[in-house]
C-alpha cells in the first residue's frame, strides 16, 4: 500500500531510488530518509526490542527516534544506524535489528577525516532561532560557524507548512541561507551534528559528507569529517525534542510522536497511516491532526488529557469532523506488529473505550535539547510548566535560543535568536551589524502551555519508559523500592538512557516517573549529566586518517633498505623497526638465532643498533649533572673513555642504563634504551629546568643523526682493520671503553670499543646519511669471516647469557640496581644522586627482595616461558601458593648447549644451587638457580 | 579540550601539555640528612586538594618549558600560570 501523496515534501518524485529493506524490494526518491521511504511504503515494524523482542517501530522523525535501529549493509556493513537519519540512496540493504547489530570484521573502505575550524561565533542549529542568530553575528563580519544536522537548514520549520510573512517558511529560510553562504568568513555545515562541546570553546561536530551518496560516493573524498571547532562564543539553537506519554502497551509499531507524524508528512509528503487517534496533553498535536485530516487521514479522535480543549483548535477540529474528548487518557493499545486498538477513559477513573486505528499520535509535551549546555557545565532549572530541564543560567560564552529555551513560539525564538547573536558579536569584539527582521507566522497553533503527564496508570510491566532499553515503569519502580534516590544510580540501575539515543525522549520521563515515586519535587531533583556524544559517532570517524600505516610514526634507520632487501624480521620497539632475525632458507626463529649466535661468537657479527637513544649533553656543569643522575661517578671519567651507567627514579628503581661517553671537557654523550631515549631526555629536561637551573647544561636528542652499527666477535679486530687503515685497532692502542675518532670506510666515523655480548666488539658511529654505504664495507670487509647479521633476538641471547639486564625485561618499577646484582656501579663516593638516599631505607635493604639470577631447566632441552612464576617446592600446595619471582628472559643458547634463563627470585642471591620449581602448563619444571653471569665469567674473550 | 595558557607561548591545546604533580616540593637539600619517614614524604607524598592547586606543566609538545600553574581541581579552571622559578600568585584563598 502506498503511504505517499501525489505533491508536497522536499522530494524529488522524478527520481526512484530501489532499497531492500529485510530483502524486500521498495522504492523511495531523493530527499527521502530510510524511515521515511518505510512509511511510505506502509513498512511500520522495523526491528524488535533488546530484551523482550516485542516489535518496534518508528516513533520519531530524527535522531531523537528510540526505536528504528537498522543494519545497512551496502556499501559498506554498518550496525546501529537509524532509519530516521540514513538518508535514502539508491541500492540501499538495510535490515531491521533486534537490538543489536553486528560490526563488520572487513576494514572500512571509506575515508574518514578531521578539520580544525576557528570562528567568533558558532551557531548550532539552523532552525528560526539558528538562523536569525548566524545571520546576525555575520552581517557585524565575525567569523561564523553554523552548523545543523538536516540536509538542509530550517529545523522545526522543515516539519511544518507554516508561511512566514506570508510566504512559504522555506522561502524564508532559503534567503538567509543565501546570505550567509555568501558572506565572507561564514561557514555553513549542513549534515553536521556538534556532538560534543568542551572547555574553552571547543565543540566537536561529525559532518556525514558523502553517506547520502551511497555507492555514488566518491572515493577520494572523506565519507565524515570531525570538525574541531574552536570558537570565542557559541549560540545553542538546538531545538525541542517532542516527548510521548507512557502508558500501557505504548511500544506498539504505528505509536508516534505527533510533531513527527506531522514532520513525515510536510517534509517527506508521507502519511503514518489510515486512520489515526492522537493522545496529546497540550496543543501542538491538534496541528498535526488537522494536517492530516487534511491531507486524507482519518481522525477520527482527539484525546486530550487536559480538563478542557483549547477552544479554538476544538472549533477547528469539529468543522473537519474529529472528535475531541477532553480529560481523557489512552490506557492501552492492541496489536501485534502494529497497533490496532486504542483504549481511552477519563484521566483518573472510568470505563475505557476502544477506537479502532492503524496510528496512535502522541504528544507529552517538548524537552529543550539542553545537552551541549549541560557538557559546557551549564546548570539546568526544572520548568514545571513544560515539565522539563530548561538552561538555568547565563554562561559567559554559550547562549541558548530558541526552542532550547523552553520557548515555543516562532517569533519568540526567532527574537532570543537576534538577541543570542548580537550578545555573542559583542561578547567577541565586534559591532552588530544591520538588524535581522523578525518573521511573523501564521501558525494556527498558539503554544498554550500544556499538561505535565509523565504516564497513565495501567500495566505497569507493559508501560515502557525506555523503549529501546525495554525498561518499564516497573523496572524505575524496582529502582525506588530498592532505595535508590539519585537519578543518576536509577539511570545506571534501570538502563534508561544509556542507549544509542541517550534517552532523549526518555529521560524526562524517567526523572518525572522517579520524582513522582519518591514524593520530590523535580525541582529538587539534579538531572543526569549529559555527556559527549549527543549522538552515536562511529569509532571510524573518531579515528579519521589514524588509522592503520598512519595511525603511529613508524621510525626506521638509515640502514633499513638492506635489512628488508635481506629478508629480515622485523620487531617494532617504540616506534621504531628494529631487525628482529634474517631467516636463511626455512629457518624458524630458533634455528636462525642459533646460527647467528654463533657465527657471532665464533667468528663475527654485527647489527643495525642505530636505534638507541642518544642524547648530546654540553655545558660547564654537564658533568656534576650527570653525577647527579646517575647511580655511578661521570665527572671523573676522561676525554676519550667511556663508562657505562645505571639511572634510578628518587625511590631508587632503575629506570635506564647504558654508556656515556665524554667527548671533551663540556661534552658528554649519553645512550639510552631504544624505548626509552624520550623519557630521558624529558627526565634530564626535568631536572635542569625545576631543580637545577643554575647549572649551566644544554641536552638534545642526536639519535638520528648517527647510524651504530656494533661489529662483535673474535674477528670484529680484523674486520675494522681493513675498513678503517688509518686506526691501531691493536688492544694496547685501543683498549676497552674507550673510543677513537676515525674514517671507516672512507668516512668520518667514531669507534667505540664496547660489548654488551662479553666478546671483543666495536661500535662504529657514522652520520646516518652514510650509515648504509658502511655497513654494505662491513659486510664486504667480513666476507671473508662469514660475517653475519644479526638482529634484536640474537643480541639478548648474547646478552643474557652474560647476565646483562634489559630495563624492561628484567626489571619493572620494583628494582634496584642492587637487586640487578650491579652495587659496582653505584657510587659509594658521591655524597648524593637521584635514588642514593632510597637505597637506604628499610624495604630496599631487605635481603629477601627479588634478585636477578640465572635458571638452568635441570632438562637442558626445557625452555622455560617468559613471565612463568617460580616456586619453591616441587609439589604445588594449596592456595594461595608463595611465588618466590618469574622468568625474566628464557632462550636456547648456542653456546651453551643448552636452554637457560634469568629470572627475578626473592633472596636469588643467596639461593645460587638452590633448586627451584616452575610451573609449565601441568608440570613443575626443575630448575637449578645460578649467578645471572652464565658465559665467559672471567671476561676471557673481551679483548679477542 | 582546554587551552592551557603558556607562559611562554600562550594559549595551546592541552594535548600539547604534560601533567608534572605538584609544584613547589623541592628536591630536599640534604637527602642523607632525613629521616626514612622525612625521605618517603618527599618520594611518595603529595596533596590532593579540592580547590586551588599548584601544579607543574610541561609543554612538552611546544616550547618543552616547565612551568607551573595554579588550578582549580573542581573545575580545572586555570587561576595563573607562571613561569618556573617565579613565586606562585597570590590566588590561593
Ligand atoms: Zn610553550
Amino acid at each position: 500500500m502506498n503511504f505517499r501523496k501525489p505533491t508536497g515534501g522536499a522530494i524529488d518524485r522524478n527520481t526512484v531510488l530501489r532499497f531492500t529493506f529485510n530483502g524486500q524490494l521498495l522504492t523511495g526518491h531523493p530527499g527521502d530518509t530510510l524511515a521515511s521511504a518505510l512509511l511510505a511504503n506502509g513498512v511500520h515494524e522495523v526491528g524488535s526490542s533488546v530484551k523482550l523482542g516485542r516489535p518496534r517501530g518508528i516513533v520519531a522523525a530524527g535522531s531523537e527516534d528510540p526505536t528504528s535501529l537498522v543494519q545497512i549493509e551496502t556499501p559498506y556493513s554498518e550496525p546501529m544506524l537509524l532509519a530516521t537519519t540514513v538518508e535514502l540512496f539508491d541500492g540501499l540493504e538495510a535490515r531491521g535489528l533486534a537490538g543489536q547489530g553486528r560490526l563488520s570484521p572487513e576494514p572500512d573502505p571509506a575515508r574518514y577525516d578531521a578539520k580544525h575550524e576557528h570562528c567568533d561565533v558558532l551557531v548550532v542549529g539552523a532552525g528560526p532561532a539558528g538562523l536569525v542568530a548566524a545571520l546576525t553575528a555575520a552581517r557585524s563580519g565575525a567569523r561564523v560557524v553554523l552548523v545543523d544536522e538536516q540536509n538542509q537548514a530550517g529545523g522545526a520549520l522543515l516539519g511544518v507548512d507554516e508561511y512566514l510573512d506570508d510566504r512559504p517558511s522555506a522561502e524564508w529560510v532559503a534567503d538567509i541561507v543565501a546570505e550567509l553562504k555568501t558572506t565572507p568568513g561564514v561557514l555553513v555545515l549542513e549534515r553536521t551534528t556538534a556532538f560534543g562541546m568542551y572547555q574553552d570553546g571547543f565543540v566537536l561536530a561529525l559532518q556525514k559528507r558523502t553517506d547520502h551518496l551511497g555507492f555514488a560516493a566518491p572515493a577520494s573524498v572523506a565519507r565524515q569529517r570531525v570538525w574541531r571547532i574552536r570558537t570565542k562564543q557559541t549560540v545553542l539553537a538546538t531545538g525541542a525534542h517532542e516527548r510521548p506519554v507512557v502508558f500501557a502497551n505504548n511500544d506498539r509499531p504505528g505509536i508516534m510522536l505527533a510533531s513527527s507524524a506531522r514532520t513525515f508528512l510536510h517534509r517527506y509528503g508521507v502519511l503514518p497511516g489510515s486512520r489515526a487517534v492522537v493522545f496529546t496533553t497540550n496543543d501542538s498535536a491538534y496541528c498535526a491532526a488537522i494536517d492530516l485530516a487534511e491531507s486524507g487521514v482519518d481522525i477520527p479522535l482527539i484525546v486530550d488529557a487536559r480538563p478542557e480543549a483549547p477552544a479554538r483548535l476544538a472549533t477547528e477540529c469539529a468543522a473537519r469532523g474529529i472528535e475531541v474528548r477532553a480529560g481523557h487518557v489512552v490506557t492501552g493499545t492492541e496489536g501485534s506488529s502494529r497497533v490496532t486498538d486504542v483504549h481511552v477513559a477519563p484521566l483518573g477513573d472510568g470505563h475505557p473505550d476502544t477506537v479502532v486505528c492503524d496510528t496512535l499520535l502522541v504528544s507529552g509535551g517538548w524537552n529543550p535539547v539542553v545537552s551541549l549546555f549541560s557538557q559546557a557545565r551549564g546548570k539546568l532549572r526544572y520548568d514545571s510548566s513544560l515539565g522539563a530541564f530548561v538552561p538555568g543560567e547565563e554562561l559567559a560564552s554559550v547562549r541558548v535560543a530558541g526552542s532550547a529555551t523552553g520557548e515555543l513560539d516562532l517569533n519568540a525564538c526567532a527574537r532570543q535568536g537576534r538577541d543570542a547573536g548580537a550578545a555573542a558579536v559583542v561578547a567577541a569584539g565586534f559591532t552588530p551589524g544591520g538588524q535581522v527582521p523578525l518573521p511573523v507566522s501564521d501558525s494556527r497553533c498558539t503554544q498554550r502551555t500544556g499538561l505535565v503527564l509523565w504516564r497513565v496508570p495501567g500495566d505497569e510491566d507493559a508501560s515502557f519508559v525506555d523503549l529501546q532499553r525495554d525498561a518499564t515503569v516497573t523496572d524505575v519502580l524496582r529502582a525506588t523500592g530498592a532505595g535508590l534516590r539519585s537519578l543518576e544510580h536509577i539511570k545506571r540501575y534501570t538502563t534508561i538512557g544509556t542507549a544509542h539515543d541517550q534517552g532523549k525522549t526518555s529521560g524526562m520521563i524517567a526523572a518525572g516517573i522517579v520524582a513522582e515515586a519518591l514524593g520530590v519535587e523535580l525541582a529538587d531533583q539534579r538531572p543526569t549529566t549529559f555527556r559527549p556524544p549527543y549522538t552515536s559517532v562511529s569509532f571510524a570517524a573518531l579515528a579519521g586518517r589514524d588509522r592503520g600505516e598512519l595511525h603511529d610514526p613508524v621510525r626506521v634507520t638509515a640502514i633499513h633498505r638492506w635489512h628488508v632487501a635481506h629478508g629480515a624480521l622485523f620487531e617494532n620497539v617504540a616506534q621504531w623497526k628494529r631487525p628482529w632475525y634474517y631467516p636463511r632458507d626455512g629457518e624458524d626463529l630458533h634455528a636462525a638465532v642459533l646460527r647467528e649466535c654463533r657465527a657471532t661468537r665464533e667468528s663475527v657479527g654485527m647489527m643495525d643498533g642505530s636505534t638507541l637513544g642518544k642524547i648530546d649533553v654540553q655545558g660547564r656543569d654537564a658533568g656534576k649533572f650527570l653525577d647527579m643522575l646517575y647511580t655511578n661517578m661521570m665527572s671523573t671519567l676522561k676525554v676519550g673513555r667511556i663508562r657505562y651507567g645505571v639511572m634510578c627514579g628518587v625511590d631508587g628503581m632503575v629506570i635506564d642504563d647504558g654508556t656515556v661517553i665524554r667527548v671533551g671537557e663540556e661534552r658528554f654523550l649519553v645512550t639510552t634504551t631504544t624505548g626509552n631515549a624520550a623519557k630521558i631526555l624529558d627526565w634530564m629536561e626535568e631536572w635542569l629546568q625545576t631543580e637545577w637551573p643554575h647549572l649551566d647544561v644544554h641536552c638534545t636528542s642526536v639519535t638520528e643523526h648517527w647510524a651504530t652499527i656494533p661489529l662483535v666477535g673474535p674477528k670484529s679486530r680484523d674486520v675494522l682493520a681493513a675498513v678503517a687503515p688509518s686506526l691501531d685497532v691493536s688492544n694496547e692502542a685501543f683498549e676497552f671503553m674507550t673510543w677513537h675518532d676515525t674514517r671507516v670506510a672512507g668516512v668520518p666515523a667514531r669507534v667505540c670499543r664496547i660489548s654488551f655480548s662479553g666478546e671483543l666488539a666495536y661500535e662504529i658511529n657514522v652520520t646516518a646519511w652514510h650509515g648504509l654505504a658502511v655497513w654494505e664495507a662491513l659486510m664486504e670487509a667480513g666476507s671473508p669471516y662469514g660475517i653475519t647479521p644479526y638482529g634484536t633476538e640474537t643480541m639478548h641471547v648474547l646478552r643474557a647469557e652474560k647476565g646483562y639486564p634489559i630495563i624492561g625485561q628484567e626489571t619493572d618499577a620494583t628494582v634496584t640496581p642492587q637487586d640487578l646484582g650491579m652495587s659496582w656501579a653505584v657510587s659509594k663516593k658521591k655524597p648524593d644522586f637521584i635514588g642514593k638516599r632510597s637505597f637506604s631505607r628499610a624495604e630496599n635493604l631487605r635481603t629477601d627482595r627479588k634478585q636477578l639470577v640465572g635458571l638452568l631447566p635441570v632438562d637442558p632441552n626445557v625452555l622455560l616461558p617468559e613471565g612463568s612464576q617460580i616456586v619453591e617446592t616441587d609439589r604445588l600446595p594449596e592456595p594461595p601458593v608463595r611465588m618466590l619471582g618469574h622468568v625474566t628472559s628464557s632462550y636456547p643458547s648456542a653456546a651453551l648447549g643448552r636452554t637457560f634463563a634469568l629470572a627475578l627470585v626473592r633472596s636469588g642471591h643467596e639461593r645460587v644451587g638452590e633448586t627451584l620449581y616452575v610451573p609449565v602448563e601441568d608440570a613443575l619444571v626443575p630448575v637449578t638457580v645460578t649467578e645471572s653471569v652464565l658465559y665467559d665469567k672471567e671476561g676471557a674473550r673481551r679483548d679477542g | 579540550m582546554q587551552l592551557i595558557p603558556c607562559p611562554w607561548c600562550g594559549p595551546r591545546e592541552e594535548a600539547e601539555f604534560h601533567y608534572g604533580g605538584q609544584a613547589h616540593v623541592a628536591y630536599p637539600e640534604d637527602p642523607s640528612a632525613l629521616s626514612d619517614e622525612e625521605w618517603a614524604q618527599y618520594v611518595f607524598f603529595r596533596e590532593n586538594p579540592s580547590g586551588p592547586f599548584a601544579e607543574r606543566w610541561s609543554h612538552s609538545a611546544g616550547c618543552r618549558r616547565w612551568f607551573n600553574a595554579v588550578r582549580d581541581t573542581r573545575t580545572h579552571d586555570l587561576i595563573a600560570v607562571y613561569r618556573a622559578g617565579e613565586p606562585m600568585p597570590e590566588v590561593i584563598s
